[in-house]
């Protein structure tokens, strides 16, 4: 090959790969200023705090802020003790080769990829209709937990895996039985990957529409209790921008309302993540 | 130097917790090593997956006496340290068979008592192993795991430790510190108190100085020759002058086309200066290894 | 004296419990998949049994209340808007990942790795919100009505374009360093060693990362809802709507009873079948040795 076509085909690649990640920037900046744009302007304190009036095209958000607030917490109290759980199983209690360790691993791997319109209708015919719990935060709250089980088992069972052996052997060679190991060893030591595992899981929930429209509902009132229908903050975003005419300025502030959430979310855990790093490599 | 007291003495009545028998340790009359097998191995072969690592090594170990290891690496002398207190339950794949005897008691029996087994042999691995916590913590928690909760008792036993490895007045002011911020060979030492804490009568050491710089390496290496005598200590090492210098009994190893096997064993002087087989002549002289 | 009968009980009370509710806990998350499947599978039973298989792809038209189920469809709306989105978006993922590794400054790299992953996790109807509020009223004034696969197909593009970008940076980045300092000793220009060193030793995970794209465009739903149009109709250009098998659950599934909402869960038996499909295919491509020759 001669130099100078050689020049132009480096040339030429390169101005390809630029034109590549412009193309995937351009529209993201697109899609954050627009929601800045025409987000900030509705956004204020009382925004956050009244209720949606006039089929949301007035008013805040207050209930469905916490609704969203509540269909989280039962999704998370499921969650983080079966995650905790299933993650000790497969990192303490079987070995890598075990295969009832290999099936569950392989199952959460599938569960991983399902489509949360799936786990939509196993929630709505099991929670709502079998456990007789109708459109209800317990119904939403348990089928956002089915669906962020994997990745919270995913990343804490990773942190835990993450403990080095020789703290393990040591410990075994102390004579410190299962329990104590883990009490006092293991989970200390993944305390920052178990939080990010759950915060991870936190953020895939908040931003689940699609299993949540047949299990929470759609009702924006307050909820009185965890059997009353509530609508989180991205089925209100569906619901504005689909069924009500005029509803997009409101629209808009909530989704701006749920990125920042996000970003919080997501900041939140690479600090962590970051944090937990720079803390490992001490010297030991 | 004080022997300390047996963990079993400073419990203040029996332990209930199922399985649990307190011990006594053998009741040392002089500081001496005695011709009196203490561990005794016969025909003990292990094997990680299909891959044969050990064969058939019979090996009786006094009690009292410090006998090291010695060999080229892959020989299987880690994982004959690692059968003896049965941490190679812990490697998958890992089988071991044969007959394997502490005193009385089979080792390798299914119904063995684990956690009791180990707290009868202790053992300090390479790379020190402190615990991402304070060095009382570091302490403690073997202690507490083993019935003693009383916590002048446990301060009692956490300082004798601690100036039986020397280790006292250099740490005694920052006891509530993390151990992780003392010096590797600090760290070592640290690591032998808190086996020392739980008063074994086993003590299995694998390859300690190694990772030290040389005056670490010094320190713990005249702390191990002031163990003759209350342990019964097994060191593998690879550092032969080390092994001449602290050792009681050799034991020397050599892998056979990736099968280790036991070539010679005898007290030190045996091993050094009148070596039977030809493979250790070759190896102490540095010729082989 | 120590090998008594006490000691056939080595394990502790603690230990045991901590033992059983682990293990219980364990094969509950394990089972949530057969559980999911056999929920599918128990809601669809009416409409497999009596509208049968076949009637899904021979009956003309969805018109659930008339009897009349054909899903042909919006199966042909689902697999355009898949492999519309996956066309643009497996290109673009795998050049921003060589962008970031190769060519963008090492500060611009990193901002630009966080901010796709931030776009990973922008929730799919915000997408979609901003799809029907900018994107729809654009393609609209070029070619009416305005919601078309086309929308759907850009957006999707946006969403998984992450997916893919994100495998592709992780299995880029395993690429020993050893191969990039020899190539490049040997005086390779850039492209040549991506050409023939990178993508060569990549290929299984950049496939991996195209599958799972696949396999979130497949069963993606509000966005595409949203920006679809939402009409029953066999696609036959670029601005037609579109009703995709997921969409048609979310509309439905409100109002939906007996056959109607049966036929409903066995389209989504297809698409989990589908699904898991492409999700194993690409866990077993993920955990295949790629490099056997390295440590």
């Amino acid at each position: 090959m001669r130099p100078q076509s050689r020049t132009i085909q480096e040339d030429s690649t390169t101005a390809i790969m630029w034109a590549a990640a412009a193309m995937v920037t351009c529209p993201f900046l697109w899609l954050i200023g627009d929601l800045l744009w025409n987000g900030v302007n509705q956004l204020s304190f009382s925004f956050l705090v009244s209720a949606p009036l006039n089929a949301g095209r007035e008013g805040g958000i207050g209930p469905i802020l916490f609704s969203t607030l509540l269909v989280v917490g039962v999704c998370m109290a499921v969650t983080v003790p079966m995650g905790l759980g299933t993650a000790l199983f497969l990192s303490e209690y079987t070995r890598d080769d075990h295969f009832l360790g290999r099936l569950i691993r392989g199952s959460l791997d599938v569960l991983a990829g399902v489509p949360s319109i799936i786990f939509g209708l196993f929630g709505n015919a099991l929670f709502c209709q079998v456990f007789g719990l109708g459109f209800s935060i317990l119904s939403g709250g348990f089928t956002l937990a089915c669906m962020v089980l994997p990745i919270v088992i995913r990343t804490v069972e990773e942190s835990f895996r993450a403990i080095a052996r020789d703290q393990r052997l040591s410990a075994a060679a102390l004579g410190l039985s299962k329990p104590t190991t883990i009490r006092a060893i293991v989970l200390p030591a993944a305390m920052p990957g178990l939080l990010v595992g759950i915060i991870l899981g936190l953020g895939r929930a908040i931003a689940e529409t699609a299993a949540l429209i047949f299990t929470s509902g759609y009702v924006d009132r307050m909820p009185e209790s965890l059997m009353d229908s509530g609508r989180t903050l991205a089925v209100h975003i569906y619901d504005l921008a689909m069924n009500v005419a005029g509803g997009n300025p409101n629209a808009y502030a909530t989704a701006l309302v749920l990125v920042g959430l996000l970003l919080i979310i997501n900041c939140s855990s690479s600090w962590i993540a970051a944090r937990w790093t720079s803390f490992n490599q001490l010297p030991a | 130097m004080d022997i300390i007291q047996p963990a079993s003495r400073m419990t203040p009545g029996p332990d209930r917790r199922p399985g649990f028998m307190p011990w006594v340790p053998y009741p040392y009359t002089k500081p001496c090593c005695e011709p009196v097998a203490h561990i005794r191995a016969e025909q003990l072969s292990i094997s990680y997956d299909s891959r044969q690592a050990l064969q058939d090594v019979d090996l009786e170990i006094n009690r009292g006496c410090i006998t090291a290891v010695v060999g080229p690496s892959g020989c299987g002398k880690t994982s004959f340290l690692m059968s003896i207190n049965r941490l190679t339950d812990l490697i998958p794949g890992c089988r071991v068979s044969g007959n394997l005897h502490i005193k009385e008691l089979d080792v390798l029996a299914p119904i063995t008592n684990l956690l009791h087994l180990r707290r009868m042999v202790g053992m300090i691995f390479q790379k020190p192993t402190v615990f991402p916590f304070s060095i009382r913590k570091n302490l403690e928690l073997p202690l507490r795991e083993h019935g003693t909760h009383d916590r002048t008792l446990m301060a009692s036993a956490i300082e004798k430790v601690l100036q039986q490895v020397g280790l006292w007045n250099e740490v005694k002011d920052r006891l509530d510190r993390s151990a992780q911020a003392l010096s590797g060979g600090q760290q070592q030492r640290l690591c032998l108190a808190r086996a020392l804490v739980l008063s074994p009568d086993v003590l299995l050491l694998d390859e300690p100085c190694s990772a030290l710089d040389p005056i670490s390496s010094g320190i713990v290496e005249d702390l191990i020759v002031s163990l003759r005598g209350h342990y019964t200590v097994l060191i593998v090492t690879h550092n032969l002058a080390q092994a001449r210098r602290i050792a009681d009994h050799v034991a020397f190893f050599w892998s056979f086309n990736g099968v280790g096997r036991l070539v010679e064993h005898g007290s030190a002087q045996e091993i050094f200066e009148s070596p039977k087989e030809e493979l250790t002549v070759a190896y102490i002289s540095g010729m082989r290894g | 004296m120590i090998s008594s009968s006490t000691n056939i009980s080595s394990r502790s009370k603690s230990d045991c419990l901590l033992s059983w509710s682990v293990h219980l806990l364990a094969l509950m998350a394990g089972g949530l998949l057969l559980l999911v499947l056999a929920f599918l599978l128990r809601e669809s039973w009416p409409a497999l049994q009596h509208i049968g298989p076949a009637h899904f792809f021979s009956d003309p038209d969805w018109y659930p209340t008339e009897d009349s189920y054909g899903l042909t469809a919006m199966v042909w709306g689902t697999l355009c808007v898949t492999v519309g989105s996956l066309l643009l978006a497996a290109p673009l993922g795998i050049l921003s990942a060589l962008f970031c590794h190769f060519y963008a400054p090492p500060l611009l790299g990193r901002w630009y790795r966080r901010m796709v992953e931030l776009l990973a996790g922008i929730p799919s109807v915000v997408f979609g919100f901003w799809g029907l509020v900018v994107l729809v009223p654009i393609i609209g004034r070029w070619h009416p009505p305005g919601p078309s696969l086309l929308a759907g197909i850009l957006i999707l593009t946006f969403m998984i374009i992450p997916t893919i970008m994100l495998v592709a940076h992780s299995s880029i980045a395993q690429v020993p360093v050893a191969y990039i300092q020899s190539a490049t000793a040997l005086g390779f220009s850039r492209w040549s060693l991506i050409w023939h060193v990178i993508l060569p030793t990549t290929k299984a995970g950049l496939f991996t990362g195209i599958l799972l794209g696949l396999a979130r465009a497949l069963g993606e739903t509000m966005a595409v809802l949203m920006v679809c149009g939402n009409v029953v109709r066999t696609p036959s250009h670029l601005f037609d709507p579109i009703r995709t098998l997921t969409a048609n659950i979310a509309l439905e599934m409100a109002y939906a009873l007996g056959n109607h909402r049966a036929s409903l869960f066995a389209s989504g038996l297809l698409l989990m079948s589908l699904v898991v499909l492409f999700v194993s295919l690409a866990e077993g491509l993920r955990h295949r040795k790629i490099y056997a020759a390295t440590k």
